[in-house]
């Protein structure tokens, strides 16, 4: 297997379905940090057969249960002095702002660029969005 | 300060207390005449919808008050690309509530968000037009006395008609409503409405291509127009327009006491010789609409409360 070096200190954003990785670097906008980002594709997993996993490197202060809107099965671990010292797996926010973008090409925001995407959890067990503006819906992995 | 965006924003007890002074108002309009004296209404109509800005207008000027307003995107400051935020933030000082049309869906709850005057969702695309419900409303309490123990049929088109969604949402609120869903293959309702709906709410409907076969069994038969601003190829529009014509062959099956409502404008899915049975209720609605939509400006200016009206 693959080998990437250990964390010291820093987050593992783990069980993302596999080929997902690169969509949640892009909604947490990874690209601007200037420390390291392994990205893992297609690793071996008991539970999952493949998936994909995330490791950043460094203390790292965003509210990570947006990843439950896009990715359930995800969770987190993070790390201090090499040990995994909380793991724990996502809620689903109540809303959620320019996280996920509406597609309905008949919604306002699709003619009004500076309107925030806001999507509201309408079913918390199926977990489904709703656009705020046009009621399209939005369901993830 | 309250808006009306969706359908579902009124309680049951609210909508009852609306079709209430509605009928109030029906019976004596005189009574209502200059209960609005004093306040404007802004028809801001960002698509042209000529029945649905003049009954809004008629509503507040039976009321006493007075309308400004514009009738299409072109003559209003969003051909100079001025946001849906920034065109309320300004008519909200110079009107006390204002009826919203636009073809993008949202619109009005975008209007909501920074308005200082009530707004009414006058019609959001495919998506919701509460104003409609509410004359749907009306016109099947006022012709049957009731709003629960009735059979409706709705036929064409089930999946762009944004009214028959609304009405579907409304009436599955009240006790023992039957839905017999007329339509072709293509123009089912959605499967949000289906699953999240009728499903979830364990309600009795059936989904048919037949007519005729369901006629007898109806209370209300609601017709539909197939909208060819809904269709993005025009082969499919041309393929679907004429799939259900109610002609006078067809309404033989129906009961004496059934009534056609539609929410206008018809093309040609209602034949004109059944214009003229007593069934046919389709522009008795459209009256009853201003009826409502007069309540519902006295309600949301708050001025129903304290007269004692």
């Amino acid at each position: 297997m693959l080998n990437i070096g250990g964390l010291n200190e820093g987050i593992v954003i783990d069980h993302i379905q596999a080929g997902g990785a690169m969509k949640i670097y892009e909604y947490l906008n990874l690209e601007k940090l200037d420390c390291s980002v392994a990205i893992i594709k297609n690793a071996r997993s008991n539970k999952m057969g493949k998936k994909d996993i995330i490791k950043i490197e460094g203390p790292f202060d965003i509210d990570l249960n947006v990843l439950g809107v896009l990715d359930h099965k995800i969770t987190i671990n993070v790390i201090k002095d090499n040990q995994i010292v909380e793991k724990h797996t996502l809620s689903l926010p109540d809303t959620v702002t320019n996280i996920i973008k509406c597609k309905n090409p008949r919604c306002i925001t699709s003619i009004e660029q500076e309107l925030p995407h806001t999507f509201k959890l309408t079913d918390r067990a199926d977990r489904i969005y709703r656009c705020i503006y046009c009621e399209s819906k939005f369901k993830g992995n | 300060m309250r808006h009306l965006i969706s359908p579902l924003d009124l309680s049951v007890e609210e909508l009852e207390h609306i079709l209430t002074l509605g009928e109030r108002i029906m019976k004596n309009p005189e009574k209502y005449a200059h209960v609005c004296e004093g306040k404007k209404l802004a028809t801001l109509f960002y698509e042209p919808s000529t029945r649905t800005r003049l009954s809004f207008e008629a509503a507040m000027l039976n009321l006493g008050g007075k309308v400004l307003g514009f009738s299409s995107a072109d003559s209003s400051s969003a051909s100079k690309g001025e946001s849906v935020a920034d065109t309320i933030r300004v008519i909200s000082s110079y009107a006390d509530i204002c009826a919203m049309r636009h073809p993008k869906e949202g619109a009005p709850t975008v209007a909501a968000m920074y308005s200082e005057i009530p707004v009414i969702n006058a019609g959001d695309g495919g998506h919701n037009h509460p104003t409609q419900t509410l004359t749907d409303l009306i016109t099947i309490k006022i012709l049957t006395g009731r709003l629960d123990n009735l059979t409706i049929g709705m036929c064409g088109d089930l999946k762009f008609g944004r009214t028959v969604h609304s009405l579907i949402n409304a009436m599955v609120r009240y006790p023992n409503v039957r839905f017999i869903l007329i339509s072709p293959n293509e123009l089912t309702i959605p499967d949000y409405l289906r699953a999240e709906v009728l499903d979830a709410g364990n309600i009795d409907y059936v989904e048919t291509n037949q007519l005729e076969q369901y006629m007898p069994e109806l209370d209300i038969l609601y017709m539909t127009r197939v909208q060819r601003e809904r269709f993005f190829n025009e082969e499919d529009y041309i393929r679907l327009k004429d799939s259900f014509i109610l002609d006078a062959s067809k309404l033989q099956y129906a009961r004496k006491d059934m009534y056609i409502l539609h929410p206008l404008p018809r093309v040609n899915e209602i034949s004109t010789e059944v214009d003229n049975d007593p069934r046919a209720v389709y522009f008795k609605q459209a009256k009853y609409g201003v009826y409502v939509r007069m309540a519902l400006i006295m309600n949301l200016l708050g001025l129903d409360q304290d007269t004692g009206l």
